[in-house]
């Protein structure tokens, strides 16, 4: 229990607004929690509440084996918080950050110096140790900020957000970070708004939306739930799409069933849910090729955190839907084509596309 | 826990602050310079102090109102430096960490009056040099000046706490700044600090005599042996230096506890 998470019935409200409405977490120990959801779902809320910076209005929490409301002192002895901004003082050199925070942990300077000499060193800050914070990157002050939350090395961390607005070669430094720190033994609870991120770090996925857990499970079983990748092909002629039709029932996930495949005629577009990744497009271009048929994009699909909501919830959907007119896609059907969002705009999948 | 500890470990950041930021103490120290220069050469001609109309008596009247307006000044830096840590989440940082609570804030109000010190000290070599004498009008011994200087430091001290609860309950650094300077005017105008509060509409003279920031002025021109004492017979007039030192210990004490409770449920 040194390093585990329990909360039970988190409620928080501001104003009218239910940040958090009974939400209910348990991160064993050493494990990664995934908390994804989009801004304002409640996730910065939870976090702030298991790290004792606000009380909730009902519920309890245990992290690191204490009572979050009744002991915070000692909770704040066992935890380490990334935040979502990276809370370095700009006009003190990294070092100066470091020390600081170590000498607040209840370090004596000595210690407090050691220890920071030893991060700056393994975040790959030693040159710029002396330069103040104000001359760092956005990826070095993450960097920095994750830094300042391991001073003591404590048993349970929180991150809010730890690489939004980062590029992605800083982003893939810090994943790596944190998977270092993961393998040693750390419990973390990690918010994010990207569903790759929690893919790639945590072990469980809560997804979050208007302050309550719509979802969880392990993100294979997320994917499932949603739909997974799917390919999408445009071809040139209206013709030829039974052809390509054919060509792509091979690769569906449910084995070519008629269900399997969406086409939209006017776009002259074919979607069909794949599993394999990549290397299944390669394929499928020269499937498509000996078949004849000639083909004006492609690409592979990923589910994002829009078509998580979409078929968790069909409630993104529905929102689309009102502001559309309705295609019949109510809240009870909640289900819908994962590439249904491309007509209105509102889509972010991330596209690979080859040409 | 060391509430000592952790208070001076967040008094040196803000002072290691002050030392990359020098421009701000610039700032600090250029403002009250201009006042009192404007005042002595352009008022200074024109005002009475005691029935006199004799600018050098005018220009050691208006010292010890200037050093007390400068100290309580201090209020708007504190507010802001305390908003713009709980925007950048600074404050989140620190209360996420096992210190004492008054601690971030405490610091804070320390270096703070670091400052003020260094403000004051220049601001008393500049009154030096445009002629302002302690001693002028009563004698009195550099006890006596060191113990005017003393109420001066702990009125700015005082008020950095009131800066240190607008910090905390406005959205930004900029609506700390002006939210801080606002109440600053009525407060040190309508006083002694400029004028004999005898020269006021007689509805304004007791606040102006009841004024917290008056009581300290008033401390400071007796101490200081300068011109215009007033001899009101309001109580914190007939007793300036009890006056002082009772209100700025209250304002402690109470802006202290508001701010420190606002600090801890800050969300």
């Amino acid at each position: 229990m040194a390093g585990a998470i329990h909360a039970e019935g988190l409620v928080k409200t501001f104003g009218d607004v239910r940040a958090l409405d009974g939400v209910d977490l348990d991160v064993p120990e050493g494990t990664v929690l995934g908390l994804l959801g989009p801004n304002g779902a409640g996730k910065t809320t939870a976090v702030r509440v298991l790290t004792t910076l606000l009380r909730p209005d009902s519920g309890r929490a245990v992290v690191a084996g204490i009572d979050v409301l009744e002991r915070p002192d000692e909770v704040r002895r066992s935890i380490g918080l990334s935040g979502q901004f990276a809370a370095v003082d700009e006009y003190l050199t990294g070092r100066e950050n470091l020390q600081m925070v170590g000498r607040l942990y209840q370090m004596n300077a000595r210690a407090a110096k050691a220890r920071a000499d030893e991060l700056l060193e393994r975040f790959n800050l030693a040159d710029a140790a002396d330069r103040t914070a104000k001359t760092y990157s956005g990826g070095m002050r993450r960097r920095l900020d994750l830094a300042a939350a391991l001073v003591v090395s404590p048993p349970v961390m929180f991150m809010d957000e730890p690489t939004t607005g980062l590029d992605p070669r800083n982003r893939q430094a810090l994943w790596e970070v944190i998977q270092e720190l993961v393998a040693g033994g750390t419990t973390l609870l990690l918010t994010t708004q990207y569903l790759e991120e929690a893919d790639h770090l945590a072990h469980d996925i809560c997804v979050v939306d208007h302050g309550r857990v719509i979802a969880r499970g392990t993100s294979d079983q997320l994917k499932a739930q949603t739909g997974g990748e799917r390919v999408e092909v445009v071809v040139h002629e209206r013709g030829t799409i039974p052809a390509a039709r054919e060509v792509l029932a091979r690769y569906g996930i449910t084995g070519g069933g008629p269900g399997d495949i969406t086409v939209e005629d006017h776009t002259r577009k074919l979607t069909v849910p794949v599993t394999g990744g990549a290397r299944i497009l390669a394929e499928v271009i020269r499937d498509l090729d000996a078949a004849g048929v000639e083909i004006d994009d492609i690409a592979l699909r990923r589910p994002t955190l829009d078509d998580v909501f979409l078929s968790l919830t069909g409630h993104v959907a529905e929102q689309a839907d009102e502001e559309n007119g309705g295609d019949g896609s109510g809240p009870g059907k909640g289900r819908r084509p994962p590439g249904g969002k491309t007509a209105d705009g509102r889509a972010e999948s991330r596209k690979e596309t080859v040409t | 826990m060391s509430m000592v500890t952790d208070s001076l470990v967040v008094a040196r950041r803000n002072l290691i602050r002050m030392t990359r930021i020098p421009e701000m103490i610039l700032f600090g120290v250029i403002q009250p310079v201009m006042f009192v220069i404007l005042f002595t050469y352009v008022f200074g001609g024109s005002m009475s102090v005691g029935g006199s109309t004799d600018p050098d008596v005018y220009k050691n009247f208006l010292m010890a109102g200037i050093f007390a307006q400068t100290v309580t000044f201090a209020t708007a830096g504190a507010g802001a430096g305390i908003a713009d840590d709980m925007q950048k989440g600074i404050i989140d940082r620190f209360r996420s960490l096992p210190m004492a609570q008054g601690a971030v804030l405490t610091g804070r109000t320390v270096a703070d009056l670091v400052q003020t010190a260094i403000t004051l000290f220049v601001l008393a070599v500049v009154a030096l040099l445009v002629g302002w004498r302690t001693g002028s009008a009563e004698p009195t011994n550099a006890a006596r000046v060191a113990a005017g200087f003393g109420l001066l430091l702990l009125l700015g001290y005082a008020f950095t706490w009131i800066g240190a609860l607008i910090g905390l309950s406005v959205r930004t650094p900029e609506a700390a700044t002006s939210g801080g300077l606002i109440w600053l005017f009525p407060v040190t105008f309508i006083s002694n600090a400029f004028v004999d509060s005898d020269q006021m509409a007689s509805w304004l003279q007791p606040i102006a005599e009841w004024n917290p920031f008056s009581a300290t002025v008033q401390a400071c021109r007796e101490l200081f042996g300068n011109p215009g004492v007033s001899t009101s017979d309001a109580w914190p007039m007939q007793h300036p230096v009890w006056a002082s030192l009772i209100y700025s210990i209250l304002i402690i004490a109470v802006f202290r506890t508001l701010a420190v409770r606002k600090y801890r449920r800050a969300q």
